[in-house]
């Protein structure tokens, strides 16, 4: 039995099948990222003053990212005007691009920045031991100019024992009495090599840059996870249209590829606006 | 919504965001001083005019070519 309303559309909504099955679906997930956009903020306007990380994140890179997801929202669009105008070469070209763009994306996002989250190491001190750490949170010239307490102490982990941890101080730990180490720096800085000893005693928690390090990074990696989930989702629908097997359906019914392009395009580009919110909203804010 | 009226509207949203992101990059260099950042401004600027070139380009070429769905 043949599907109905793959092309043609229906007398009653006047779409086809899949169309409304998208909107649907579409529905359905702005209300997901809804909600976890909502906690975000909410988490934000809640933290207590200087308390929320900010510029922990690569601007530059995170930038070239948006890009090539506008680039590939672009590429899709054309590869379904491709289909309509029926030049399927020209189609196979613009979708190869498109998945293309999403692998990088999706490289970018696993193979560079997140690792980089997870080789950083953060220790929080305890209240009352901050002041044996003035060297590395300079809170007292932060005090005189009516700036919040630094309370963490960041950077590479060298070392640990049952005792003490060994870290290899980020600049703003290393020269915390510098300036220019009160402003976030969306240009990242590396690691310095001065070690700074911490005794595990004065330390009220201490953990890599995982979502169990802060309110920040567990919203940061949820949403980029998810999106990245729905980036990768695309991308192997894109590969299944880009195989020879859609050729077939082409020659068979160009018109029904052109639908099922047309549908998956939309989701993509859904998932390119979520990032259009996520890039602000964590890199720049 | 087509494909097509989707596109303009993620278009119309990259615009907006490359101007916003122009925008703090003007604010950054105000408190910085960094030149690097006044770069930023201008590469984001005329990323949101090309996205706009772009745009009303795709617009007429849709329009042109006629396809309706």
């Amino acid at each position: 039995m043949e599907i109905p309303y793959t092309i043609s559309t229906r007398p009653d909504t006047g779409l086809w099948n899949a169309k409304i099955g998208i909107w649907l679906f579409l529905a359905s997930e702005v209300m997901l990222f809804g909600g976890l956009f909502s906690a975000y903020i909410f988490l934000r306007i809640d933290a207590a003053p200087g308390m929320w990380p900010h510029g922990l994140l690569n601007v530059p890179v995170g930038t070239m990212n948006t890009a090539i997801l506008i680039l590939s929202s672009v590429t899709v669009v054309l590869a379904w005007a491709s289909l309509k105008m029926r030049r399927y070469r020209a189609y196979w070209w613009y979708m190869l691009a498109t998945i293309s763009c999403g692998v990088i994306f999706l490289t970018v996002k696993l193979a560079y920045e997140w690792p980089q989250k997870f080789e950083h190491f953060g220790a929080y001190i305890k209240p009352e031991a901050l002041g044996k750490y003035e060297k590395y949170l300079g809170n007292e010239r932060r005090a005189e100019k009516g700036m919040e307490p630094r309370i963490e102490i960041t950077g590479h982990l060298h070392s640990q024992n049952a005792k003490e941890y060994e870290v290899a101080l980020d600049p703003v730990n290393a020269e915390p009495d510098n300036p220019s180490m009160d402003r976030p720096h969306f240009f990242p800085l590396p690691v310095t090599d001065k070690i700074a000893t911490i005794e595990k005693e004065d330390v009220e928690r201490a953990t890599m840059f995982l979502p169990t390090h802060s309110a920040y990074f567990a919203s940061y990696f949820t949403i980029t996870g998810l999106h990245g989930m729905h980036v990768l989702g695309g991308v192997l629908v894109f590969i299944y249209m880009w195989l020879p097997v859609s050729k077939r359906l082409y020659q068979r019914n160009p018109e029904h590829l052109a639908n099922r392009v047309e549908v998956s395009g939309l989701f993509w580009h859904f998932v390119d606006l979520i990032w259009i919110f996520v890039f602000p909203l964590f890199y720049l804010l | 919504m087509s494909l097509k009226a989707f596109h303009i509207v993620f278009i119309i949203f990259s615009t907006l965001l490359a101007l916003g992101t122009g925008a703090w990059c003007v604010w950054v260099d105000l408190v910085e001083g960094a030149p690097i950042y006044l770069a930023g401004a201008i590469a984001s600027i005329a990323a949101a005019i090309a996205l706009i070139i772009y745009g009303i380009w795709f617009y007429k070429k849709m329009k042109r070519l006629r396809i309706i769905t």
